[in-house]
């Protein structure tokens, strides 16, 4: 019974992690369901067929890669002017701060729907088609806030002394943001980089107000085998999706206590 | 890791120093721009699109008529009421859910806590249509989720407070919460753990060395100490959940019908924009209230 | 790159000022070129801002910074030939050792930088230590890498941000002895700032008093103890006892009578400057002797506390009007005093110093100690 006390907050908090992992987890096995008819929520019978066929299904492989370009994109051009903006408000004090870091934080807070609309009727009244343009400048838009956040963080636990002593060692402006500031900023601004890539190929709702037939992202083609029918390959690539990341992470945590352990 | 979050990672932090020349200006300058027009520019012409009358055929003209306001509260007030109902109680959910686990990730994993953040970021390397969709089949009819519910009356329980219209558990109000408060829980737990991260244990130790029991160290030194946290979880949550449609779309069924489809609908099938436009309208001035709220007792510093 | 000037560093009439607030007052100076110069005064004395200004890193208000002939008021920081061991030592975490203490050198194109920087590490003692990165080394350590990695650059001037500041005592004894040793060694301008008075009489030959970015007394250690200007120089290098007095007369052997709330004393002619009446005469500790023998003038008082420092015990006697005089007798088996006891103070006119009464006897004395 003391066990129990003593661990209850433990157990708590894997049961709220389960919760969190399940759905992948059914997204994983699901992939190998053979299911009968259009939908595969229930399971029929194991089969690789769509682990051997990812592209089968029509379309799904070009979403995918639509939504790749878009993401990448997307997530360079809101990386650019993110870290600028973050760099700015982490090293210099300024007058309209306060303005700026609303007109930062109203992204994050506005419901995709009003964001995606609003962002439509701007471009019908500017004459702008919809279609991947218009999909990757609203893309770029959102991302730039969360870029701002993750940099941000970063810059904020850089010592300003250390760009003094570059300068006092002789090293000119470029020299010491070369050398000095962007090497212990990069991993702030990588994580920038890698959320704004993650919210941009995970987007639904803003990509379907500004996409067009000729435009299906990934998620827009996920939203329709919803109605339609959902072939076997969603869970395929979406395990995968889900593998590929993790790998990812796992690495550069490996690779950052690697260096932690040289260095003790 | 944690900088994936947002999250500052340890350290000491710098204010800024640098007095203002052109230089942060010019920093500012690129995104900034791009913000005002794709973010800020789009909001005014959504106003304006909101005061004007016509079709898509005709075209609009620019009338002024704030009775559209009127009407679309008039028409949608429930669905508008039933999101942010849905939204209240799906924070509240994930608040609750949320709290034991960044606490414990905060202040006693140790060395299993970069592991454990890793897989409270982790969904979010599946597209959520998917993980929603997923949903589906964990609640499904057939399977052993509402299977063990039925057998345990827990659907019955369900039934009597109406989050489902039956003995199944999908097509309910119930899987829309479910879902909405899985969706966003990532955004609670993650402002949570950082203002946790941040709390010295010595002071819980303090506390207790002046005769506060663990509740009351929690009510009087944790709680308050991680308010920050609670407050932009919160914000994070509510805010795109009161305006998501996914989830209800997805788990729900006609009497569940959140504000954000009506939106989504008025645009894209309806084509009545005017209508459409003032309802997003309305949705954003209900919550930029509540941002207003929170930036009038915080400011403005702890947003970004 | 700027050529390189040998020269004095010279300070014309420079000024900082924030706003409303001016963190140093016009100041003037010069400092001789391969001198050890200590900047010494409270915090917010301006001694760091003035140090900031000639490194280039704060922008002076008004006024001049010369090195020899050269004006280089205007120039940027990387622009001079001038190197900061700042207090934080602000070593780059992401380099190695070698690789921060080459760092000046390869900006500036030195092909030789790999065998500079490591003859440096090997001057502080550091050459085994040179692919370690900065976190992996103890305070001390750091300390002497960011030495390295200033000196090796032999600029014009080395400026010295507090850097002792984070060591504990011993290891600064010892720092303080190894920076006047490199110094000599090298024949490099040193300007060290510090608000510990002890270490700036230790390490410098020359030392600036700074108040209220107010330039208080330039001189060297002996001459500033001995013959202190003001009160605040008085009073914040070491100790003193400042007795309110009169001058009432003169007296053979060019001395001057002085009342004493009540008792007479002697006073060196040459101590006292002219035109005073009402002085304070300042006698340091060590010059007071227990007992009537040490000296012409005397005085007497109740002992109120007797503390053992190892070295010395430092009396405190309580004079009729109420002020406790510091006494401190090295303990060399000189006579002692009792807690409690009434003795004699004494000691010879021309051990003491004069200043003038309007001046505060509280300057330069730190916050705590002052009361009502």
């Amino acid at each position: 019974m003391t066990w129990l006390r003593r661990n209850i907050l433990l157990l708590v908090s894997l049961a709220v992690l389960g919760y969190m992992l399940i759905p992948n987890l059914v997204v994983a096995l699901f992939s190998f369901n053979n299911p009968v008819g259009r939908y595969n929520y229930t399971w029929q019978q194991f089969s690789t067929e769509a682990w051997l066929n990812p592209c089968g299904a029509q379309g799904i492989c070009e979403s995918l890669s639509l939504s790749l370009q878009i993401g990448l994109i997307a997530s360079l051009v809101a990386t650019m002017l993110g870290t600028a903006i973050a760099f700015a408000l982490g090293r210099y004090r300024f007058r309209a701060r306060s303005a700026t870091n609303l007109l930062i934080f109203m992204p994050m807070a506005t419901p995709e729907v009003v964001m995606g609309s609003s962002l439509l009727t701007l471009f019908l009244m500017m004459g702008v088609p919809a279609g991947r343009t218009a999909v990757t400048i609203a893309h770029i838009m959102f991302c730039i806030s969360f870029v701002v956040v993750a940099v941000k963080a970063r810059v904020a636990t850089l010592d300003p002394r250390l760009e003094e002593a570059a300068a006092d060692l002789g090293a000119n402006p470029t020299q010491t943001f070369l050398r000095v500031t962007f090497p212990l900023a990069a991993p702030g601004i990588f994580a920038g980089a890698l959320l704004a890539f993650s919210l941009s190929f995970d987007d639904y709702i803003i990509t379907n107000f500004n996409a067009s037939p000729s435009s299906i992202t990934f998620p827009m083609y996920v939203w329709g085998a919803a109605q339609r029918g959902a072939p076997v390959q969603i869970n395929v690539i979406g395990t995968m999706m889900f593998l590929i990341a993790l790998f990812v992470v796992v690495m550069g945590q490996v690779l950052q206590n690697r260096r932690a352990r040289a260095a003790a | 890791m944690a900088e994936i979050a947002g999250v500052a990672g340890p350290g000491v932090h710098h204010a800024p120093t640098k007095r203002a020349n052109w230089v942060p200006y010019a920093l500012l300058a690129p995104g900034l721009i791009w913000l005002f027009v794709f973010f800020v520019l789009p909001m005014i012409t959504l106003g304006s699109q909101s005061l004007q009358e016509g079709s898509v055929e005709a075209g609009y003209t620019f009338t002024g008529n704030v009775s559209i306001y009127v009407d679309a509260l008039q028409k949608y007030w429930p669905q508008l009421v039933r999101s942010i109902g849905y939204a209240a109680t799906a924070t509240v959910a994930a608040l609750a859910l949320a709290y034991p686990l960044s606490y414990y990730i905060a202040q006693k994993a140790g060395r299993w806590k970069n592991v454990m953040l890793v897989l409270v970021v982790a969904p979010f390397f599946t597209s959520f249509l998917i993980r929603t969709l997923a949903w589906r089949t964990i609640l499904s009819d057939t399977g052993p989720v509402t299977h063990v519910f039925q057998v345990l009356h827990i659907t019955d329980l369900l039934q009597f407070l109406h989050l489902t219209n039956n003995d199944t558990l999908l097509s309910s109000k119930f899987a829309v919460i479910c879902g909405l408060t899985y969706n966003f829980l990532p955004f609670m737990i993650l402002p949570l753990y950082a203002a946790l991260d941040r709390l010295d244990p010595r002071l819980v130790e303090a506390a207790g060395d002046l005769y506060a029991s663990p509740w009351q160290g929690f009510r009087h030194v944790t709680w308050p100490l991680s308010l920050p946290g609670v407050v932009a979880g919160t914000l994070l949550t509510f805010i795109p959940a009161a305006g998501d449609f996914i989830n209800s779309r997805l788990l729900g069924n006609t009497q569940t019908v959140m504000i954000g489809q009506v939106i989504d609908s008025q645009f894209l099938r309806v084509l009545d924009y005017p209508l459409a436009a003032a309802l997003s309208f309305i949705l954003l001035i209900l919550i930029l209230g509540l941002v207003t709220f929170y930036v009038r007792r915080a400011g403005t510093e702890e947003l970004v | 790159m700027a050529e390189h000037e040998a020269g004095d560093l010279r300070l014309v009439g420079l000024t900082k000022s924030f706003g409303e607030f001016t963190a140093v007052q016009p100041l003037d100076l010069t400092i001789p070129e391969g001198s050890f110069f200590a900047l010494l005064g409270p915090s917010g004395c301006g001694k760091t801002t003035t140090l900031r200004m000639v490194a280039g890193l704060e922008d002076p208000t008004a006024g001049q910074i010369l090195i020899g002939g050269t004006d280089i008021t205007r120039t940027r920081a990387f622009q001079r030939n001038v190197n900061t061991v700042f207090q934080s030592y602000a070593l780059f975490p992401h380099m190695s050792v070698i690789d921060n203490v080459s760092f000046g050198l390869r900006r500036r194109g030195d092909k030789d930088f790999k065998s500079k920087a490591q003859d440096a590490l090997d001057l502080v003692e550091l050459g085994h230590a040179a692919g370690k990165k900065p976190n992996q080394l103890s305070g001390g350590m750091q300390q002497r890498v960011a030495l390295a990695r200033a000196l090796v650059n032999r600029p014009d001037v080395l400026l010295l941000d507090e850097p002792l500041g984070a060591l504990d005592l011993k290891l600064r004894r010892q720092m303080q002895i190894e920076l006047k040793r490199i110094q000599q060694e090298v024949g490099l301008t040193f300007i060290h700032v510090t608000h510990d008075q002890e270490e700036a009489m230790t390490m410098a030959d020359t030392i600036a008093v700074m108040n209220a970015g107010y330039l208080e007394q330039l001189g060297d250690p002996a001459t500033l103890y001995e013959h202190p200007a003001s009160t605040f120089v008085a009073n914040f290098l070491g100790q003193s006892n400042l007795l309110r007095a009169r001058i009432t007369g003169q007296a053979e052997g060019g001395l001057l009578t002085a009342d004493v709330h009540g008792e007479q004393i002697l006073l060196d002619a040459k101590n006292v400057p002219e035109g005073l009446t009402d002085v304070w005469v300042g006698v340091r500790p060590e010059k007071l002797g227990l007992g009537e023998g040490a000296g012409r003038n005397h005085l007497r008082g109740l002992v109120t506390d007797v503390s053992f420092t190892g070295v010395a015990t430092q009396y405190l006697v309580r004079m009729p009007w109420g002020f406790d005089v510091v006494v401190v007798q090295q303990n060399d088996g000189s006579a002692r005093a009792r807690l409690g006891e009434s003795i004699a103070l004494s000691w010879d006119p021309g051990r003491e110093f004069v200043l003038d009464a309007a001046q505060s006897d509280l300057a330069g004395m730190d916050e705590v100690l002052v009361d009502g």
